[in-house]
This record gives C-alpha cells, structure tokens and sequence, in this order.
C-alpha cells in the first residue's frame, strides 16, 4: 500500500518537522483553516453528493480525506457535524459497497422525531458540508471467506448495513444465493427501492422480499416476522448466515426463531442506531458507570463528581462550584441536568462539569 | 419554578464552598502563617461616612452595608445574567473565535514569511511585528480564553480547554490548574491566592516586608521582560522550592513538563525558524526574541492591570471562609480592575480589559464581556458597590507606584491616601 512506500515516509518525516516548527499548535490547525479536509491524522470528509429518497430520509455521498481507510459491509463510522456552534457525533452505517473501486462512500439518515442530527440533515445537509468521521468500526460483518447461502433482514433505516452487503456480495461477483428481506412502513417510505429491484433483476442468485406493515397487500408478504412468514420466503433459511438490522422487535422475533432452532450462532445482529432520546428530567434513579474504573453505582441523586468520589474514585476537580472547568469529563452515555442552570446535556462526547452536574437516569462517563 | 431553582443553586454554592475549603486547606494553612498578624489588619482602617472603608486594601461585606441576603440577591442577579448568556451561546460565538483564530494563524505564517526577507528593514519589522501580535492574540483572546472552558460546550476539540495549548514557554494544562482554581477560586485572598505578587513582588502590604522586597521594581521589570517563563515558574512554586517548603523530588513532574514545553518553543523560534532562513538566521532569531518579548511585557501589563491598581480589594481568608456564591461574586467585582479602550485594545489584552465581567463569568466567551458591562455596572450602582474602571495609563501607573511603594516597609496608610476609593 501507499503507506508503506518511500515517498510516504518522508512526507511524514516533513510533517513531524513542519509540526515542531508550528508548535504547539501543529500543522493541521494551520492547513485546516484554508482546507478544512485536510489533516495529517484525523478522518474528515465533504459531502459530495444529496439526495433525498422519501420525505424524511437523505442520503449523502462522502468523499473522505486520505485518512480514511475503507470498511467492511456493515460496518459505520461516527459522523460529526456543527449545528449551530456545537459539534454533534451520531453513528451511521454505510450503505455502498465495500468492495467499490471509488473511495467514495454512501450513508442514508432518517429523520427521528427528536434527533438534533438526522433532522439537520435531512433538512439542511448539502453538498460541500464538511463532516468529521471516525475510522469504520463495528462487527456486525460477513467473514471474508463468504457464506454459501446468506439471509439479510432488515427495517426501517436499519437497511444501510445490510444494504452495503448485498452491494458488495453483487461487486464481488457472489453466486450464492441470497435473500434480502426487507419491512418498511408503508412503500413510500421506502429507501432504495430502484436500486434493490434493480440489483434483484441483474443478479438471478438474489430474492427480494418487500413487506409494507401499514399496507397490508401491497408488498411481496404481509405482516411481521415469524416462524411460518420465514420459512414462506426461505425453506432452507436454517442453512444460512443471517444478517440482521432494524427496530428492537424485529430483532427480537428473529433472534427467538434462531434460539428455538438452536442456530443462534448463525445469526448476527446490529442494534439499531436510535439517537439520545432526552430522559425525563429531575427523576431520580438510573445507574451511574465509570467506564474506565468499571465501577457502576445506583444513582443517589448526588453530583457525579461526588458519587464518583464516593464510590472510591479520584476525578480531577477544582473549585467544586462550576467554576475552573478542572473537573470537566466526556459524557459516554446519558443525560446530566447542570444543577446551576438546570440545563440538560445528552450524548456521547459532550465535556461536563461534573461537581456541578447530576444524572438523569442511566448515565455512563470516562472516569 | 425559577424561585426553586435559585434557592437550590444557593444551597449548592454554599456546599460547593465547604468542599473547597476542605481541599484547599493543607496548602492555605502554611501560606497563611507566613504572614504577618493577620487580625491586627482591621484595626488601622476607618470607616466613612458612607459606610465604606478608606483604608482602600482589605474589605468585607459589611464595610458595603450588606447583609448575606444582599449577598444572594446580588448573586441572583449574576447569576440571571451568566444563565441569559448560557442560553444564548451559539454560532455567533463560534464564528467569532474562529475569526480570530484564523487572523492569529495568517500573521503567524505571514509574519514567518516576511522574515524570510529580514534583510530589508521594513520587511523585518512587519514582520516581527506580525509575529509579536500573533503571539499576543494566541496567548490572550484564543488561548486564555479557550483554556477557561469558554467555548468547551462547543465540542470542537480545537476549541476544547484540556486540549488547547498556547504559544509560550507554560504548558496549558499546567496553568489551566493554577489559574482557573487557584486564582478564580481565591481571587484576592491574600495567603491563599498565588496571583498576589505572583510569589515574586511585594503588592499588597499585608505581605510581610523583607529586605528583599526592596528589589521590587527591578524584580517587576525582569518578569516583564521574561514573563512567560515567569508563568511557567510559578506553576513550579518556585518560592516555595527555594525557601524549602517543597522538594526537588515534589516539583520535579511540574518542572519537566514546563521544561519540556519551553523547550519545544525554544527549538521552533530559535533554532528551526532561522536555519529554515538560511543566510537570515541571525535576523530571524532577533525578529522572534523581539516577539516574545514584545508579548512579555504586554500580557505583564495588562494582567498586572487586572488585580493590582487602585480600589482594588483584598480579602481575608476569614471573610472568604465557607461564603455563599453571592459573596464569591462580591469579593471577584471588588477584586479586580477594568481598562478603558477601544475595540482593537480589548481584542489585544484578551477582553481582560474586562477584568470584572471576566471574575464574575470567567468561563462565558470574553467577547461578550463589552456587551454585560454596562448591566454589571447598573447592579453595582444599584448596590452602592464601586465599578473600578480607567484608562491603560491611570491603572498602569497606580500598579507602578504602588510596587515602588511597596519595597519599603509598611504602606497601609500609604496605601490608604493613595488610593482613595470612591464607591
């Protein structure tokens, strides 16, 4: 590969030298602010192309910087973007194929009816936009040695990772067969419809199953997941990998089926990426967890930073009253009310004053 | 709902405060004993007509006439206002800061560039001079700034206060410690706040006179000039290394990092740059020490300006004992000074030309301090409690004359005629 060519490590050699001269803030703070993509360590990329497939759905073409070094079907990356001054990270899988000689990369969002991201952008997303993205990551992906028969299921938005398998098995040249279930709402709310009829067309090894919930009689099938709708599409579907992604019941009803049959090994699953939905603010209760010291306590109602200390932690703090920012720690997971001003802050990533801040409910932090 | 809500937030603070003072109180109580007769203090000062004190350097609450529930009202409205401006931040903010950054960046290359040609005279001094205001802004209005976690409710980790790091010889998160707690936390407490005289200079007279205070004014213009190794030797407590308070072994983390980083900066302006130069070399070299120096002596002065010149309060670690947010905003109001100038000059000094807005919301973006000074000022008036704020030259020369003053013995009644304070 590239990196392991001559001219490559004197580009790093340059760059180590550029970055003592530009000390201490680096060479990327300096390049960043005429190219915004570029950086010599960190993912980023622009948004090439929009689309918009149904009313609340977009999908966005990424081309990443050089930093980006691909995926494997199923897998998603953590897509950062700035809504108004403050940065939000959301994961979302990606939906092309892997196996795809562009860099290029496709990525389609719901909008959820409380989601600060997806609804940005299906509302405002254009080409141009620049994204931060995390290095792919995730297991729920085919083992390169390919599967004879596989079994994709998937709902609602949870089609991209599956999506991005059947794509990349038809790059691939797969003779297998497949078959590709798929249950949206109602048919106009589903994404990719064209392109799934005409992978199904072009490739005689794929079986496309549509099955519309709302609208009884308009799909392939009717009706949600079970025993007799499965073996309806598949008779030998106990002989395949399956691959499944979409709302928590469908999950569940698949995942029973496997267990009852005793082949629970053969499925594999990706919960479905719902974003933070804002926890009841002022309840009590909820589990607090410190990731890095595995040390999880029932919520007392007490700041973080107490129950930390508490609980025989030593978190960094200062002023215990809001003030210096020393005891500021990354949110992993949940939802803290700022006793000052009473205002809530969710999601991963978000710095928090914890002598200052309680939990609402489940909560997870660095500490 | 909001009356809940303040009187939780008022309990809170109180908590707070206990807590503080427990962590705080293994260092406090050595620094406290180092001086001299702290209860004889009150006994030389008078109070006036109006209830204020004349002996302009320690004060409490009730020298202004105010009881605690005063206190709480006074920082309920402080606190209405920090809230308001909570809810505002937003792109506004960030547009701004990234404005600056990026003129920072532009005159660092550009003033980089311009030395190329040091050997035409007007390309060297442009460009020192472009360099000397890169570093000024990234010290004062970026990093300053960015490292008190103003915009860390961005998420950007460029704008993030644990990982920003600045143009000078003190590594960030060293500073960021001692500033943001120490000097926030204690501002003006003479004994537990290291920003009095920076454990250098004799500034106040209830620090107890030595002979060798009478180096002041010598001591002052040598930090100046070298004053951010002078920041990165007071996170080492240098004072306290020497005098034997605290071990070689104790420092040492400290003092390697701040090493390190002096290091680092060191090798970029005095040794990459100018090979990067060639036939140049020398002239580059004295193009960045003018740059850093120039920018020594500019944050000395500014900062020198925030706590020190007249009508400027002192406060007794007894007074400051388990207070209530209310009066840890009162004592950070009468604690520090404003300077007076135009837009480029705030833009210069960090906003720290808005040292009282900047004491009481320290972790609110500092261009927004010019917009709340005319309502702080409005509830100082409202509570009888002075605003102090004038010219560079009024606050720059009353910090000179009372560093002069203070290397000879005494000074309280010095102090107390030369700095009379008008409420």
């Amino acid at each position: 590969m590239f990196t392991e060519t001559r001219s490559w490590r004197a580009v790093q050699r340059a760059v180590r030298v550029a970055d003592m001269a530009a000390t201490p803030h680096g060479v990327d703070r300096y390049v960043e602010l005429v190219a915004p993509t570029w950086s010599t360590t960190e993912v980023r990329g622009r948004v090439a192309l929009v689309r918009r497939q149904t009313d609340n759905t977009v999908t966005l073409t990424i081309d990443p910087n050089r930093n980006w070094r691909g995926f494997r079907a199923g897998q998603h990356t953590q897509l950062t973007v700035e809504i108004d001054g403050v940065r939000h990270t959301r994961c979302y899988s990606m939906a092309s194929s892997a196996a795809a000689a562009s860099r290029h990369f496709e990525l389609t969002v719901k909008a959820h009816p409380h989601g600060t991201v997806s609804n940005f952008l299906v509302e405002h997303a254009q080409p141009g936009l620049v994204v931060g993205l995390s290095p792919a990551q995730g297991a729920f992906t085919m083992p390169a040695l390919r599967p004879s028969r596989l079994l994709l299921i998937s709902g609602g938005s949870g089609i991209t990772p599956v999506l991005s398998m059947l794509r990349t098995l038809c790059e691939e040249g797969h003779t297998g067969p497949i078959t590709f279930v798929h249950y949206a709402l109602r048919s106009d709310d589903m994404t990719y419809r064209s392109e799934l009829d005409a992978l199904a067309a072009a490739h005689p090894n794929i079986r496309l199953i549509r099955v519309f919930t709302d609208e009884p009689g308009t799909g392939d099938l009717d009706g949600f997941v079970d025993l007799a709708q499965l073996a309806d599409i598949d008779a030998s579907w106990a002989a395949a990998e399956a691959y499944v992604c979409g709302p928590a019941p469908l999950m569940a009803a698949v995942e029973e089926i496997f267990a009852q049959r005793g082949i629970g090994k053969q499925l594999h699953t990706e919960a479905f990426a719902l974003e933070q939905v804002l926890a009841e603010a002022g309840s009590v209760g909820g589990s607090l967890r410190f990731a890095a010291s595995s040390t999880s306590v029932p919520s007392d109602g007490r700041t973080v930073l107490q129950q930390a200390e508490a609980a025989g932690l030593r978190p960094a703090s200062g002023c215990r009253m809001g003030i210096c920012h020393t005891c500021a720690c990354p949110l992993q997971a949940g939802t803290v009310r700022d006793i000052v001003t009473g205002e809530l802050t969710s999601g991963a990533g978000a710095d928090v004053r914890i002598c200052v801040s309680v939990p609402v409910g489940d909560v997870e932090f660095d500490l | 709902m909001t009356t809940t809500m303040t009187a939780t937030t008022m309990t809170e603070g109180v908590e707070g405060v206990e807590a503080v003072e427990a962590v705080g109180s293994f260092e406090s109580v050595e620094s406290v004993e180092s001086i001299d007769s702290i209860g004889s203090i009150g006994s030389e000062g008078g109070v006036g007509s109006e209830g204020v004190t004349f002996d302009a350097i320690r004060t409490t609450a009730a020298e202004f006439g105010l009881t605690s529930s005063d206190l709480d009202a006074l920082g309920a409205e402080f606190e209405a206002i920090r809230r308001e401006v909570l809810s505002d931040l937003g792109q506004r903010d960030v547009d701004y800061i990234r404005r600056v950054i990026r003129a920072q960046r532009g005159l660092a290359a550009g003033g980089r560039a311009l030395l190329f040609a040091g050997f035409f005279p007007p390309a060297w001094l442009a460009g020192t001079a472009a360099l000397a205001v890169a570093k000024i802004l990234d010290n004062m209005e970026i990093g300053h700034n960015v490292m008190h976690g103003q915009y860390d409710w961005t998420r950007d980790p460029v704008l993030s206060s644990k990982q920003f790091d600045w143009d000078t010889a003190c590594p960030g998160d060293q500073w960021r410690l001692s500033h943001n707690y120490e000097h926030h936390t204690f501002t003006n407490i003479v004994g537990k706040d290291r920003d009095v005289g920076y454990a250098i200079l004799r500034i106040s007279p209830d620090q107890r006179w030595t002979p060798v205070a009478l180096g002041n004014p010598l001591y002052a213009a040598l930090l100046a000039l070298m004053f951010e190794h002078g920041v990165m030797l007071h996170n080492v407590e240098a004072e306290r290394l020497m005098s034997g308070d605290k071990s070689w072994s104790e420092a040492w983390p400290t003092l390697r990092g701040g090493l390190a980083k002096s290091a680092r900066q060191a090798v970029k302006d005095y040794v990459l740059w100018p090979l990067a130069t060639g036939p140049m070399a020398l002239s580059t070299m004295a193009g960045n020490a003018t740059a850093n120096v120039a920018r020594n002596v500019w944050a000395f002065t500014i900062i020198f300006c925030g706590h020190f010149p007249a009508g400027t309060y002192e406060f007794s670690v007894e007074e400051s004992e388990e207070e209530s947010r209310g009066h840890w905003y009162f004592r950070q109001l009468l604690g520090s000074a404003n300077i007076e100038g135009g837009a480029l000059f705030h833009l210069m000094s960090g906003n720290l030309s808005h040292q009282i807005e900047h004491h009481l919301f320290p972790d609110l973006p500092a261009h927004r301090y010019g917009e709340l000074a005319p309502r702080v000022r409005a509830i100082c008036e409202q509570y009888g409690l002075p605003y102090n704020s004038g010219g560079l030259s009024r606050q720059f020369g009353s910090v000179v004359a009372k560093i002069c003053r203070m290397a000879l013995p005494g000074g309280r009644s010095w102090t107390a005629r030369a700095f009379p304070v008008a409420a």
